[in-house]
């Protein structure tokens, strides 16, 4: 139980390092690849593995592979979405700090089954020391000849790139990712045509996010059908996990798919429990845009199951009871926590990377912040509950790219279990310096 | 500054041709985004029309295709800083964890409001929205640096390094 | 070919027609009135649409293969025809709701200006406000506010009016040689701007007037001149010596006074053929042109409160009139009110 197939080694010191990551079996994944399967017989092994996309919408990877055209004499490309921007998630950053060479690796393996000769790691430009370990970890492949012409003497070159982006979370959008990459301002294309037929500079691309990239290591070393046994039903393999919120052990966490949400929260292994011996009051499981669940439905779903941490198990319900794993980034509130509040600064979070380009995200995202700031300030009446309501069904679904619906379901989700809440704010305007916002740092400022 | 001195040393030079050799030939606006991050770490922090024409002018591009970029991603600064911006992340598990804290705490500290810089230049604080730090939180980034798990002791003992180092930040 | 029904109309249209242009078609071809309001999307421009989203429309089954319907609402102006595809526009209740709400977004930092507005009453936002939205707004927030801005001396840019439609931008993208402007910042504070101060100066660029959905973007030759509707459309033609130019324009008079001159446009408020800068702003003079005769302006129109001609006008409205289903329009005493005209 719990194999950790993509953080094993990542306490090892110095595993950021080529040499140390080939004492742990690096770079004998790639080597399989190469010497002993065909690139299509990579993308069999990724398609039996069962991988799931990990940036957040859980799409079959071995079928997106399978998508790519390959028309004659047309460069294609490989690029990975590291712009890991949804409030909530960490992971990434985490894997690609410590094991910069297992993403490297996978990018590798990757371009092989995809027949790319030129790769780029797209990486959000807060993350300028990532975007140097990554620099300097490609820098030794090339030295050590994993990269570049004839790798590993099996005829196939290829060069990597690692890219930075400017500040945009809508880049995680994999065209506006790509519009990016060509020096753009980051809109979201309007598809068709999908980037697997025109994607970067309009040719035949395919998108991955860093987790799933570095989960082909593993399955190319013990076959897709080894990684598939772990899990649970169509949710295979192992997943990263970003806890935080009011934890006693936030951090990143490899799980295996079917972990029971409980267990996640309370056991010493995981996330140790609620903070300062609290009770838990609501839990955002995949990222800000998925809908927050109550303690009563994140642990057992509306039938009374267990929850367990699987795409499956956590959409069960549908969103009248139940959320999405999304891109695993696991927020925990506790009993004090506003819901109202942190609704806020997830509104005014969607209001600063909506791109702007279609009317609804653009005016929708501004006022339904606005509208909630009037709660928080005590200046909200009940109408403005249905209000809020009514506009974030007015966007959800009328949009170019899915940052309409990350910004409303959200809303949606937190006026559907927390409605009292909203009441609250109205009732007793004068309250609401009483409620307890957030943790107050060390105790140190006075409330 | 005038447009005569908005040049790359060559050392930055160096860089630049490393950047353009990472794109087919036909597709240098793709540097687009690395150069704005290095102009801005080479010319005192911001993007100034002049920097942004230089630009253009590497990139062989109309100078409106810079402006249109370095205004959509928030990390360029399109008015001059101070040496150190300091960007608190706001967004739900720092805000959950004191993100509010620590701005009042600076704001107090530095005595400025949010977006001012100090009088000395030193210091300018910045809000920004999640920084992929949640687990950390609160937290903040200088240049490319991240203070995470933050605390008021913390806060002060990085503010006296920085002081004393007295350089300007940068992300490249 | 494939065959499509849009609001129970069949009709059999060319592979990769959008469901758009299948409906401006039925139109045409029938004098219905189907097809989805656009403020974007731009036949004669490549690459628009898909931005203010007022011409999405369900899609109740996908096509003969594949009968699925779609999940979301779709663009129309973005989306093309599959054989056997099944769409819902003025049909759907559900759809016709959707787009008042985007029509509340559109208006939501408008500013609503129109009685000092050079636009007002051919401006595409009070007809789309007018067909597709709802009375009163539920915003009461201040508006965004951008200081008026120039963009050279002939061109006015009021970026309070704008809905962001990127249709200026591509004009200068695909008819002039170098564009000076463009959509800044983004999210909310997305606005169309040279940046730093810069004319737009460019033998074509007069054309992003014509193209601009709403007053955002107005000749100031002929700023408070006149309201449109004092004014009589006339199409008029001069060889223009410029070789992109076709000379074809509309001459807008009052009296024999020119007020101004604009490209030609199409019933669906297209422009028909760009036209050059001189001919645009330099020839006001009526000994300029030769006339051609009145412009057919579209009936809903408040341009036709100036009526001076009947005949195939009058027909098309009376075509129109079954579709009314009865309703009443007040429009006044004119002739060509429809409630005037025997049925």
């Amino acid at each position: 139980m719990n194999e950790k197939l993509l953080l094993k080694y990542d306490h090892i010191p110095g595993i950021n390092t080529l040499a140390v990551y080939r004492q742990h079996n690096g770079y004998t994944s790639l080597e399989k690849a190469l010497k002993t399967l065909k690139p299509d017989e990579v993308v069999e092994e990724v398609k039996k593995s069962g991988l799931r996309g990990r940036g957040g919408a859980g799409f079959p990877t071995g079928m997106k592979w399978s998508f790519l055209a390959k028309p004659e004499g047309v460069p294609r490309y490989l690029v990975c979405n590291a712009d890991e921007s949804e409030p909530g998630t960490f992971k990434d950053r985490y894997l690609m700090e410590r094991i910069p060479h297992l993403l490297v690796e996978g990018m590798i393996i990757a371009s092989y089954a995809l027949g790319a000769n030129a790769s780029y790691i797209y990486v959000r430009g807060e993350y300028y020391y990532i975007i140097k370990i990554l620099q300097k970890a490609i820098k030794e492949a090339y030295a050590a000849g994993l990269l570049g012409k004839n790798i590993l003497g099996s005829g196939f070159d290829l060069d990597l790139y690692v890219q930075p982006g400017g500040g945009a979370y809508i880049c995680g959008e994999e065209t506006a990712l790509l519009e990016s990459l060509e020096g753009k301002r980051g809109n979201p294309r309007i598809k068709p045509p999908f980037p697997a037929v025109a994607g970067l500079w309009g040719r035949p691309t395919v998108v991955n996010n860093v987790e799933t990239i570095a989960a082909v290591v593993p399955i190319i070393q013990d076959g897709g059908d080894a990684y598939a046994k772990i899990g649970v039903g169509k949710s295979t393999g192992t997943k990263l996990i970003s806890a935080s919120g009011h934890i006693n052990k936030p951090g990143v966490y490899e799980i295996e798919l079917g972990v029971p949400v409980e267990e996640f929260i309370y056991s010493e292994q995981y996330c140790g429990g609620i903070r300062n011996g609290k009770k838990l009051k609501a839990v955002v499981a995949g990222g800000s845009s998925v809908p927050i669940l109550p303690t009563e439905l994140i642990l057992k779903t509306a039938k009374g199951e267990p929850r367990l941490m699987t795409y499956e198990s956590l959409s069960d319900g549908g969103f009248a009871t139940g959320t999405m794993l999304g891109s695993g980034g696991f927020i925990v509130m506790d009993e004090d926590t506003s819901i109202v509040k942190n609704l806020f600064t997830f509104a005014r979070f969607y209001r600063h990377e909506s791109c702007g380009q279609c009317s609804p995200c653009r005016e929708g995202t501004a006022w339904m912040e606005k509208i909630i700031k009037k709660f928080i300030d005590g200046k909200a009446n009940m109408a403005d509950i249905d209000l809020l309501w009514d506009v974030q069904s007015k966007i959800e679904g009328k949009t170019i790219c899915p940052l309409g619906e990350a910004a409303a379901w959200p809303v949606a989700a937190a006026i559907r279990h927390f409605r009292h809440e909203f009441e609250a704010y109205v009732r007793n305007p004068q309250s609401i310096n009483e409620v307890k916002h957030y943790y107050r740092l060390n105790n140190l400022v006075e409330a | 500054m005038t447009t005569s001195e908005i040049k790359f040393n060559d050392e930055a030079q160096k860089k630049v041709q490393e950047i353009l050799a990472q794109y087919p030939n036909d597709k240098s606006k793709s540097a687009l985004l690395p150069l704005l991050h290095l102009a801005q770490a080479e010319f005192d922090g911001w993007l100034s029309p002049e920097t942004m024409d230089y630009i253009a002018s590497i990139l062989n591009i109309q100078a409106i295709e810079v402006y249109e970029v370095a205004t959509f991603y928030s990390m360029f600064n399109l008015k001059p800083v101070a040496n150190y911006l300091i960007e608190i992340c706001q967004t739900s598990s720092c805000w959950m964890c004191g993100a509010e804290d620590i701005v009042r705490y600076l704001e107090k500290k530095l005595n400025v409001a949010v977006g001012e810089p100090t009088q000395d230049g030193m210091f300018q604080i910045k809000t920004v929205e999640c920084l992929g730090s949640c687990g950390t939180a609160p937290m903040f980034q200088i240049g490319d640096k991240y203070y995470e798990n933050l605390t008021f002791e913390k806060i002060d003992a990085i503010l006296e390094d920085l002081r004393k180092e007295n350089k300007r930040s940068r992300y490249v | 070919m494939a065959k499509v029904t849009i609001d129970d109309i069949t009709i059999v249209v060319p592979d990769g027609t959008t469901i758009l242009h299948a409906a401006r078609m039925i139109d045409e071809q029938h004098g219905t009135n189907i097809a989805p309001p656009t403020m974007c999307y731009y036949s004669k421009l490549k690459a628009t649409g898909g931005y203010c989203r007022t011409c999405i429309v369900n899609v109740t089954q996908g096509s003969e293969k594949d009968p699925r319907p779609m999940p979301k609402p779709v663009a129309s102006c973005r989306t093309t025809v599959m054989d056997g595809m099944v769409v819902k526009n003025n049909t759907s209740p559900e759809l016709l709701e959707a787009r008042a709400g985007v029509v509340e977004f559109l208006l939501l930092n408008h500013p609503l200006d129109c009685p000092v507005c050079d636009q007002a009453g051919e401006c595409h936002l009070q007809d789309l406000s007018y067909e597709n939205g709802k009375e009163g707004s539920r915003f009461e927030f201040p508006k965004r506010e951008v200081e008026p801005d120039d963009l050279g001396d002939k061109i006015k840019l009021n970026m309070n009016r704008c809905i962001l439609c990127y249709r200026c931008v591509k004009v200068c993208d695909q008819i002039t040689d170098g564009r000076v402007h463009g959509v800044l910042y983004r999210g909310d504070h997305a606005e169309i701007s040279t940046y730093i101060e810069k004319a737009i100066d460019n033998d074509f660029s007069g054309n992003v007037i014509d193209v601009c959905p709403v007053g955002a973007l107005t000749d100031k030759t002929f700023r408070f001149k006149s309201r449109v509707w004092f004014t009589k459309p006339v199409d008029a033609h001069r060889n223009c010596a410029h070789e992109k130019c076709s000379g074809k324009v509309r001459l807008w008079f009052k009296g024999d006074d020119v007020l101004r001159v604009t490209a030609r446009k199409d019933r669906w408020g297209e422009v028909e053929e760009f036209i050059c800068n001189e001919c645009r702003f330099d020839k006001k003079s009526k000994h300029d042109w030769e006339i051609e005769g009145p412009s057919i302006i579209s009936h809903h129109s408040v341009i036709n409160q100036n009526h001076y001609t009947l005949g195939k006008l009058q027909l098309g409205i009376k075509n129109q009139i079954k579709h009314l289903n009865g309703t009443k329009i007040d429009l006044g005493e004119g002739a060509l009110n429809p409630n005037n005209i025997e049925k």
